[in-house]
């Protein structure tokens, strides 16, 4: 395990006259619904303790008043915590006097906010170039950064417009230009895309994660869509009530729900975002090229099967054969590499059940999984799909999952 | 029949007043001749100007700012005033008002920056701004009077007690009005206070503080009168003067060129906030 890049130990944020009072009762055990009935404070983050990785996309999901954007403003301290501690790179920021905090947040930290906040007086490039003016960059050099990173996010010749003369997802490019222009470590996105319309957030997602694909940076990423959250976080935290209720990748989350509250929150997405062929795929009965019909037609029989995949002696494959052709091949004295289908559709492991369909419905076959060097890795068969998106975990294979 | 004694107010105020006239002389000497000569050079740059190139650079700018109607009625107006004869008065009457607004500014904004910053200031400030706002005017004449002499001092300092609290107010207002986002997203990328205030927060709150250097303006031209009833100069002190020998017609005059004043100061400052905003 790397080191962490964020480490963030019981934060608490209460709000309210006397939140010490808060972290007492909280200590003691009560709930955030007891200690505001009994002294009016309200409990933000309720020791909420985790760790991002270099590199990761973490994402931190949870429905409206469930404290995530709370806690994302509480790791650069825009929100006071009331306890509790977060290490960047090692380093306490909880503990940072003024200056040492400010530099942080210009260095490491960047943040693109919901409503993207741009400055309505300013230009796409001098928003950009926002956070090195504040760092005293000298002109030319932050114009150039800016400039660089509104190319990045395909904002080239809007440089010299005004915020509001542009689209919700095109603002939302300035800001998130306006925080790579920085070259932070981390960024910080809070809700960044759920002001955007459907198709343009779904855009915006796919750009985010070819961007990180180059610059791989550490996202925290805030929202309230699972769905979301599923298609861009390498891990996923569940928060309610201001507390961490589950924390792991896509895959645990949705086969492995920690409580009934992530259960209910799971249960009506869209399996078939979610489950890839790995999940589903079954062995597959191959025989190699050289073996002949014979042995074919053979293990179809054994097997009780119509079909079977042929394969090279480094399992990579070659294409199949159904068992009336291998019949007729053995008659007619003819070779499996002569009555072989070639060109068969495959899939990789890592496939989305959503992204197979067309293909599985174009072929009478099932749907053979490969890997990168074309080796056979297993198959897809119909019923296994069906019965894996109506929630049969029989269906699944599924590794253990720690909790 | 009294309960209790009268509270005995007005001897307080008076002594409080002659202790300051003593103690401070200096200082107030010098603040009169500062103001003093700063009005005079105004009055002395307007007037070297020939009056039809003054009105012409006024219409200018009425047509630089505002829209061409602002220009045409500028135009027209400083003739008129021009042709009924009131133009050097005009000019004493633009002095003084363009001096208690420059005061105004001066002292104003950065007590309304002080005020939108700092909670304890707002709460200090804001009473003392009715105060100021609801005293009846007259009344600032009087400590004037005692500090500053009889003449155009007096009336100034009067005039910008009296219409300061907006520009103060509007400056608070505007800052604190600068949506909270993006005052968020400044500190986001670790902006200084300072940073924050020339960079997000006054530029955002630039038009709101142009309406209250507006209303300023607005509130002076109404003290010109009164300023003159302590010697001040200007198209004031010609109403003041029809006033008390009954002359109706010139009193119209000089209150027609203080309206014409008005309308042409409050377009054009109105324009400068709104093209800012843009």
């Amino acid at each position: 395990m790397p080191e962490a890049k964020i480490k963030v130990e019981n934060i608490t944020k209460i709000f309210g006259k006397q939140p010490g009072q808060g972290v007492k009762l909280l200590n003691k055990g009560k709930s955030k619904q007891e200690i505001l009935e009994d002294t009016g404070l309200t409990v933000g983050v309720n020791k909420a303790s985790f760790e991002v990785f270099p590199g990761e996309i973490f994402v931190i999901m949870g429905l409206s008043g469930s404290g995530k954007s709370t806690l994302v403003r509480l790791l650069n301290r825009l929100i006071e915590p009331t306890d509790g501690k977060v290490f960047i790179d090692g380093e306490e920021v909880t503990k940072m006097k003024g200056d040492q905090l400010r530099e942080v947040r210009r260095k490491k930290l960047s943040m693109v906010f919901q409503k993207f906040a741009l400055f309505p007086h300013r230009t796409v490039v001098e928003n950009a170039e926002y956070g090195l003016e504040i760092q005293g960059v000298d002109k030319n050099e932050r114009r150039n950064k800016a400039i660089t990173s509104l190319e990045l996010v395909g904002l080239r010749g809007y440089e010299n417009s005004y915020p509001g003369e542009l689209s919700g997802g095109m603002q939302q490019r300035v800001g998130l230009a306006r925080a790579l222009a920085n070259d932070p470590d981390i960024l910080l996105m809070d809700e960044a895309f759920s002001a955007l319309d459907p198709l343009i957030r779904k855009d915006m997602q796919d750009e985010l994660l070819e961007l990180q694909e180059s610059m791989e940076k550490t996202i925290v990423f805030i929202t309230h869509d699972l769905d979301e959250a599923l298609r861009i976080g390498d891990r996923i935290a569940l928060m309610k009530d201001g507390s961490i209720v589950q924390v792991g990748t896509p895959e645990e989350i949705m086969m492995n729900p920690a409580n009934d509250y992530v259960e209910r929150f799971v249960e009506d997405v869209d399996l078939s975002k979610v489950l890839t062929a790995s999940h589903v795929m079954k062995r597959a009965e191959t025989v190699r090229l050289d073996r002949g019909p014979r042995v074919a037609l053979q293990l179809m029989k054994d097997e009780g099967i119509s079909s079977v995949y042929i394969v090279d002696k480094k399992k990579q494959l070659l294409g199949a054969v159904h068992a009336d052709d291998v019949g007729k091949a053995i008659e007619n004295n003819r070779t499996l590499e002569e009555i072989m289908i070639r060109d068969l559709p495959t899939v990789t492991p890592e496939t989305l059940l959503n992204d197979m369909y067309e293909k599985m419905a174009a072929s009478s076959l099932p749907l053979p999984v490969v890997d990168e060097s074309n080796r056979l890795k297993g198959i897809i068969v119909k019923g296994a799909v069906i019965g894996a998106l109506a929630g049969n975990e029989n269906e699944l294979n599924i590794k253990e999952v720690k909790q | 029949m009294r309960l209790f004694p009268k509270i005995p107010l007005a001897d307080w105020v008076d002594n409080f007043v002659s202790v300051l006239t003593e103690r401070l002389e200096g200082f107030f000497d010098g603040v009169s001749s500062i103001i003093g000569w700063f009005v005079e050079s105004i009055v002395n740059i307007l007037s070297l100007v020939p009056s039809l190139v003054l009105i012409g650079i006024f219409v200018i700018i009425a047509w630089w700012t505002s829209r061409w109607g602002v220009a045409l009625f500028t135009a027209l107006g400083l003739l008129l005033i021009h042709n009924l004869g009131y133009w050097p008065e005009t000019i004493d009457t633009l002095a003084l008002v363009l001096t208690s607004v420059i005061i105004s500014i001066i002292v104003g904004v950065p007590f309304g920056i002080w005020a939108s910053q700092n909670e304890t200031v707002k709460n200090i400030i804001t009473p003392v701004l009715d105060f100021m706002q609801t005293m009846p005017a007259f009344v600032y004449l009087i400590p004037a009077i005692l500090f500053f002499g009889i003449g155009v001092v007096p009336g100034i300092i009067a005039s910008v007690i009296f219409a300061m609290p907006p520009t103060i107010r509007l400056t608070n207002l505007g800052i604190r009005q600068v949506p909270k986002d993006l005052i968020e997203a400044s500190n986001a990328f670790g902006a200084t206070t300072s940073q924050k205030l020339y960079k997000v927060e006054l530029p955002l709150a630039m038009p709101t503080i142009m309406a209250g250097i507006n209303q300023s303006i607005m509130l002076a031209l109404s003290m010109v009168v009164i300023a003159s009833l302590v010697g001040a100069p200007g198209l004031g002190a010609d109403v003041y003067r029809a006033v008390t020998q009954i002359k109706v017609g010139v009193g119209f005059e000089a209150g027609l060129a203080i309206v014409i004043l008005a309308i042409m100061l409050d377009r054009i400052s109105q324009n400068i906030g709104r093209s800012k905003a843009d």
